[in-house]
């Protein structure tokens, strides 16, 4: 009977030039189990981390059991009784379950008498609706048993409200069922409160009771789940949308086919399959837009093609040949790819710009005039080039490339990858953390690929840029396409909700 | 041929007596780097330590007639080195690595500079415990003759891996080599205990050392330890950073390096240098036998070898 409530007041976070959360009240009442509903970047992560003292707020206060407190830091978070489970796992992999528990205890004795933890454990999981073992290494659980875990210890630490972050993206749908009615019972019986942050309607409908939806970093509204159908939920998350904007594209047909992809399976780095029998055909002069939360399996499809990751299933095609991504391949059928983060996947960060844009041609001529030379002049004049061209911002061709702002990196490796023109060209997340008018200049820039012919693959969690830019759409959820649609016929509505499993 | 009366028993007793001697050293130097690195630090510098070791314990057994009083004095310029190391790993953007072979060649040069009036002099020896007693086999009487030092090193193998596992500071000591962010979470002083830890890693390095120069060989000279602190340091990695497991390993390792001096002992005499080798391709062997491309070593500490 000791669930309590929480009430966050006019929460405010501005990071840099961009407001990550502006004005946002929420008010949680004991015994909910309160879903925080948004895209990425909506805000959900900030306000939480903001209300558990990672972050400190530019505004806003907290009231527990409706008296004002202060959290500065995550301890006094603890004390309060505030918990928080992480998409990824915090528990330390090397030591088993049971040292892990003991571990994050307040006082510990000088000398550990492990039967005594083991079975004082033992007698406290009696009482916990799951269980795991307790004499395995974290690293030896499953990715479900390890959330439970997480889960368990902090009910051992006898938190009474849990803020779980995506708890469920590295869960299967049955283990996701079991931890999450665990949790809701407890909820019914007035032991916890939980808020969740979450983007499955499925989840939402099932198992909370109310829903506060964030919109770029905006409260959109805080409804009951009774109250809302799939379609109104989707509406709240993504808003309505201008489907077109100013990009100036030429009417034409897609031509024939470029990038077959044909019951592509790829793990990810813990092994789990996060690509899963996906199949996709991309022809010239069309932009094929992939949307979806991040985690849905985009990352490794995008590596897979880029080489970076190898398919455990499936076939690749360009120009109808098997294409394995290998870098003879990848001159012959002239791939440009664009990937997320540049300046790590796509840039060598201590070399200098002029060297970065050489990757693709180094050793061709007129750079390496015998495939064993290399000549620099010839490669610094089509970095010169280059940087005119695209108006990459450097101090010069020899600057290291880690010297420039996010934007002009990825302006340096746009101009590199579409001055070969391309037929075929791969583009992650182009425009992640970009200024207005670089977002601008480089939406243009693939659209003007796709003008010329190019058939584009764009991968985005922004659905605006999404709806901007593509000819088709596709939505990737759990690592298989969740739905296919004309962009001139898109509903945004179908959208947000395949975006969220449904 | 004086081990005639044995015949080919004497390859296997001469191992015996080679993994009880040799393998002392060994088991120092790798118990207490097992310590350190559980920690989340990896000094290269042992190699240093134990010859810094091995010079100063001779040289005060010399002067004050007390072989143990050189033990303990190994001990505490370990620990000083080891503090070193770990004081200086503590400033910001510094590497582990290039620290420990700084301190290794700082420490074996300082030791060659000092020890140069304690080469030619005979310092008393540590004592051994006579376990052959109840054989009227010289050879067998002489393969059991224990030294201290070799209990102490089992036992205190024994003990880190119990105070790893059972005590508060062992937890803390593995939590802060496991995952800097929990330690910090829960309110540890990372750098402290990985001072802590280095520290108690040099002491023992440095009573490893003792041993060269006050038992076996026996005598302080510059070829004395030949890289044996940097093998110890490779041991820990292939015993998985587990203390029991390093204590088996340096055994092993005794055992092997006393191959080709006990063939030798029995007539072989063809392929002495080869079987010289036979520790390094054991290592070598056993490495590769259970390495794997795929995943990352089991048992490594998280934060052991992360670049900052």
């Amino acid at each position: 009977m000791n669930a309590p409530s929480l009430e966050l007041i006019g929460f405010s976070k501005r990071f840099g030039g961009l407001a990550a959360l502006d004005e946002v009240s929420v008010k949680i009442v004991p015994g909910a189990f309160h879903a925080l509903l948004g895209e990425n970047g909506a805000g959900k992560s900030t306000l939480v981390k903001c209300a558990m003292g990672y972050y400190a707020a530019d505004a806003g206060e907290i009231l527990l059991n409706g008296r004002q407190v202060v959290i500065n830091h995550p301890k006094q978070a603890h004390e309060l009784g505030l918990g928080m489970v992480y998409q990824h796992f915090t528990l330390v992999p090397n030591m088993t379950v049971l040292e892990n528990f003991v571990l994050s205890r307040k006082h510990l004795p000088s000398v550990i008498d492990w039967t005594v933890e083991r079975q004082r454990l033992k007698d406290f999981f009696d009482t916990t609706p799951f269980t795991v073992p307790l004499d395995l290494p974290v690293a030896d659980l499953a990715a479900g048993q390890k959330q439970k875990a997480e889960i368990l210890r902090q009910l051992y630490l006898k938190r009474t409200l849990l803020i779980l972050d995506e708890p469920t993206s590295v869960l299967t749908p049955d283990e996701a069922d079991e931890v999450l009615s665990t949790l809701k019972q407890m909820t019914r019986e007035l032991v916890l409160t939980i808020v969740t942050i979450t983007h499955k309607f499925r989840e939402v409908n099932a198992f909370c009771d109310t829903v506060t939806v964030l919109r770029r970093g905006k409260l959109v509204g805080t409804r009951p789940v009774s109250e809302l159908d799939n379609d109104t939920m989707a509406e709240m998350m993504v808003g309505r949308r201008e489907t077109r904007a100013t990009v100036e594209r030429e009417q034409r047909a897609a031509g024939k086919t470029v990038l077959q992809i044909e019951g592509l399976s790829v793990a990810n780095t813990v092994g789990q399959l996060a690509v899963d029998v996906l199949s996709l055909d991309i022809h010239a002069g069309e932009i094929v837009g992939v949307a979806g939360v991040s985690g849905n399996g985009q990352r490794e499809l995008v590596e897979t093609l880029a080489g970076q990751r190898h398919a455990e299933a499936g076939v690749m095609k360009v120009h109808g040949e098997r294409y394995t991504a290998t870098r003879p391949e990848m001159i012959r059928h002239r791939i440009a790819c664009l990937p997320e983060e540049p300046l790590r996947n796509a840039c060598v960060a201590e070399m200098s710009v002029a060297e970065n844009m050489a990757l693709r041609s180094f050793d061709q001529a007129p750079a390496s005039p015998d495939g064993v030379r290399l000549r620099r002049a010839p490669m610094r004049d089509v970095a010169r080039r280059l940087i005119e061209a695209y108006r990459v911002k450097t101090p010069g061709p020899d600057a290291p490339i880690k010297a420039l702002s996010g934007g002009n990196v990825q302006r340096a490796v746009l101009a590199r990858e579409l001055s070969s023109e391309g037929d075929l060209l791969i583009v992650a997340n182009p425009c992640f953390g970009l200024d207005f008018a670089a977002v601008a200049e480089i939406r243009a820039r693939i659209v003007q690929a796709r003008n010329r012919g190019a058939a584009v693959l764009l991968v985005s969690e922004d659905l605006d840029e999404i709806l901007q830019l593509s000819d088709r759409i596709v939505v990737m959820f759990d690592g298989k396409l969740a739905l296919q649609t004309q962009a001139a016929q898109a509903d945004v509505g179908a959208i947000g909700r395949a975006m969220a499993g449904h | 041929m004086e081990n005639g009366g044995l015949g080919l028993w004497g390859v296997p007793l001469a191992m015996l007596a080679g993994a009880i001697r040799v393998s002392t050293p060994f088991i120092f130097v790798s118990v207490g780097e097992c310590l350190t690195e559980r920690s989340g630090r990896i000094n290269l510098g042992l190699e240093g330590t134990l010859v810094m070791g091995a010079m100063s314990a001779y040289a005060i057994a010399l002067t004050t007639g007390s072989p143990w009083l050189g033990v303990l004095v190994a001990a505490c310029v370990g620990l000083l080195l080891g503090a070193l190391h770990a004081g200086i790993c503590q400033l910001p953007r510094v590497n582990d690595i290039a620290t420990g072979i700084g301190l290794m060649l700082l420490a074996t040069g300082l030791a060659f500079f000092l020890g140069k009036p304690y080469i030619q002099p005979k310092a008393p020896n540590l004592g051994a415990i006579e376990l052959g007693w109840w054989s009227g086999i010289p050879q067998v009487r002489q393969a059991l003759q224990v030294n201290y030092l070799f209990v102490v090193g089992i036992v205190s193998a024994f003990a880190l891996a119990w105070a790893l596992k059972n005590t508060r500071w062992g937890l803390i000591v593995r939590l802060a080599g496991e995952s800097v962010d929990a330690a910090l979470a829960m309110g540890v002083p990372v750098g402290r205990v990985r001072l802590i830890a280095t520290a108690i890693g040099g002491a023992f390095a440095g009573v490893g050392g003792a041993f060269l120069s006050l038992y076996y060989p026996g005598s302080w000279n510059e070829g004395l330890s030949s890289g044996q602190g940097l093998m110890a340091v490779a041991l820990v990695i292939f015993a998985r950073w587990d203390p029991i497991r390093c204590l088996w390993a340096s055994l092993l390792f005794g055992a092997a390096g006393a191959i080709s001096p006990a063939l030798q002992s029995v007539g072989i005499t063809e392929g002495y240098y080869l079987f010289s080798a036979a520790p390094y391709v054991l290592t070598l062997g056993l490495m590769i036998a259970t390495c794997s491309p795929e995943r990352a070593l089991r048992g490594a500490p998280g934060e052991l070898g992360a670049v900052r």
